[in-house]
């Protein structure tokens, strides 16, 4: 009986200078050929320059049921933001 | 081709470097100097302001000034993550900040001995602050250029509370208005100090400018950070205390004094008003916060322990 490949997270870098960002995901036997499948399934167009793979049950993710209470503590701090503060319209460089 | 070669080529070409890539040793070796100093900016940044949370004088001004400190931790934590993809730990980069080995900005070697110098830091010290950090937004080693995009983002707040309160202070009553001229008084030479040496005596500034590490040059920065703030002192009816400063319509920019490098050397070197008090500061934070740091890594020793045994159940 064989055995289940595990699943992978695939990250792509679309070009030198940028962040990698989630593409989707792939299953593959090891980090290796995870790689590989990652650039014959993500990058047949040349889409990135850079690929990460990180197995899925390594990333934690934040749960949306908790949400609300989670991002909470931001939510009634405006004064965070520039635009709270009063600055005159002809002040140059602000 | 060689790797110098490849390297070089990416620079010339504003192909930025990514931590995987090739790069000269020198090259690696400045950008931890340099990212892991600016760290150590924002951390030691948080001291003078701090000082002034417990006073500030209306609820609003205390949820900024608590804000903006919040910041500045977090901008540290950006530029150290990005400092660690050169392959500098985080501990080695801290114990060498807390032995003196390592430099901050020389500005937060100042004290904040009024309310106006909270305003002033924001105006002029983050002002100063904002000119350097936007080209390096552009800057050639990818993950520094990535943590200075989202600190920029977040600096535009720091300034324009700065502005608000020594507006306030400005249109105030007579003593407010001195208080806050008292403040540009002190704040303003230690801040075009911020620029670092003239470029006639800045030795890394060579090599960091064919590398693309920075993007233009002290006096440059200097130079455009006077004529931005001029206009805005005159806004606010405070002088820059500067009597040697005027308008030079040929240049199309300000002339102005002499920065009194004795004193900038000076800070530099560890003689400055409060480099000790900031120093000890921060070592009594780091090891007071010992107990902090053992207890959680305890608590998530004894949660694993506690899945193994579900598990194992």
């Amino acid at each position: 009986m064989s055995k289940d490949w595990p699943l992978w997270e695939v990250f792509i870098r679309s070009r030198q200078g940028l962040d990698h960002k989630h593409v989707g995901s792939l299953h593959a036997p090891d980090a290796r050929m995870a790689m590989e499948n990652a650039r014959d399934v993500y990058t047949r167009r040349q889409e990135g320059v850079s690929i990460w793979v990180v197995e899925s049950k390594n990333i934690h993710a934040s749960n949306p049921d908790e949400a609300a209470q989670f991002y909470d503590p931001a939510e009634d701090k405006v004064y965070r933001h520039p635009t709270f503060y009063n600055v005159p319209d002809d002040i140059e460089h602000m | 081709m060689t790797e110098q070669e490849i390297f070089d080529q990416k620079i010339d070409a504003d192909v930025r470097i990514e931590p995987k890539d090739w790069m000269p040793e020198a090259y690696r070796k400045t950008l931890i100097r340099q990212i892991s100093q600016h760290a150590h900016s924002e951390y030691v940044g948080m001291l003078p302001e701090a000082n002034w949370i417990t006073r500030a004088p209306t609820l609003r001004r205390k949820a900024t000034l608590l804000a903006k400190v919040q910041d500045e931790a977090g901008h540290g934590l950006y530029l150290y993550s990005a400092m660690e993809t050169l392959g500098m730990s985080r501990q080695q980069s801290l114990d060498d900040l807390h032995s003196g080995k390592a430099k901050y900005s020389s500005i937060f070697n100042y004290p904040t001995l009024t309310w106006a110098d909270i305003g002033t830091i924001g105006w002029l010290v983050d002002g100063a602050a904002i000119l350097n950090q936007v080209p390096l937004c552009r800057t050639s080693y990818g993950p520094y250029a990535r943590a200075m995009v989202r600190v920029c983002k977040e600096e535009s707040f720091h300034q324009r509370q700065g502005f608000e309160i020594m507006m306030a202070l400005a249109q105030g009553t007579a003593e407010q208005k001195e208080m806050a001229q008292d403040a540009i008084n002190r704040w303003w030479w230690p801040t075009l100090m911020m620029f670092g040496p003239k470029d006639s005596e800045s030795g890394n500034s060579e090599l960091s400018m064919r590398w693309r590490i920075k993007r233009f040059s002290n006096d440059e920065l200097r130079q455009k950070f006077v004529d931005m703030m001029v206009p805005q002192a005159e806004f606010l009816g405070l002088k820059v205390p500067d009597e040697k400063l005027q308008w030079n319509a040929e240049k199309n920019g300000h002339d102005f004094g002499e920065i009194d490098w004795e004193e900038f050397w000076r800070v530099v070197k560890g003689h400055g008003q409060c480099n000790k008090q900031r120093l000890d500061a921060r070592r009594k934070a780091h090891e007071d916060g010992a107990w902090v740091r053992d207890a959680a890594m305890a608590y998530a020793e004894k949660r694993a322990q506690r899945e193994a045994t579900k598990k194992g159940a």
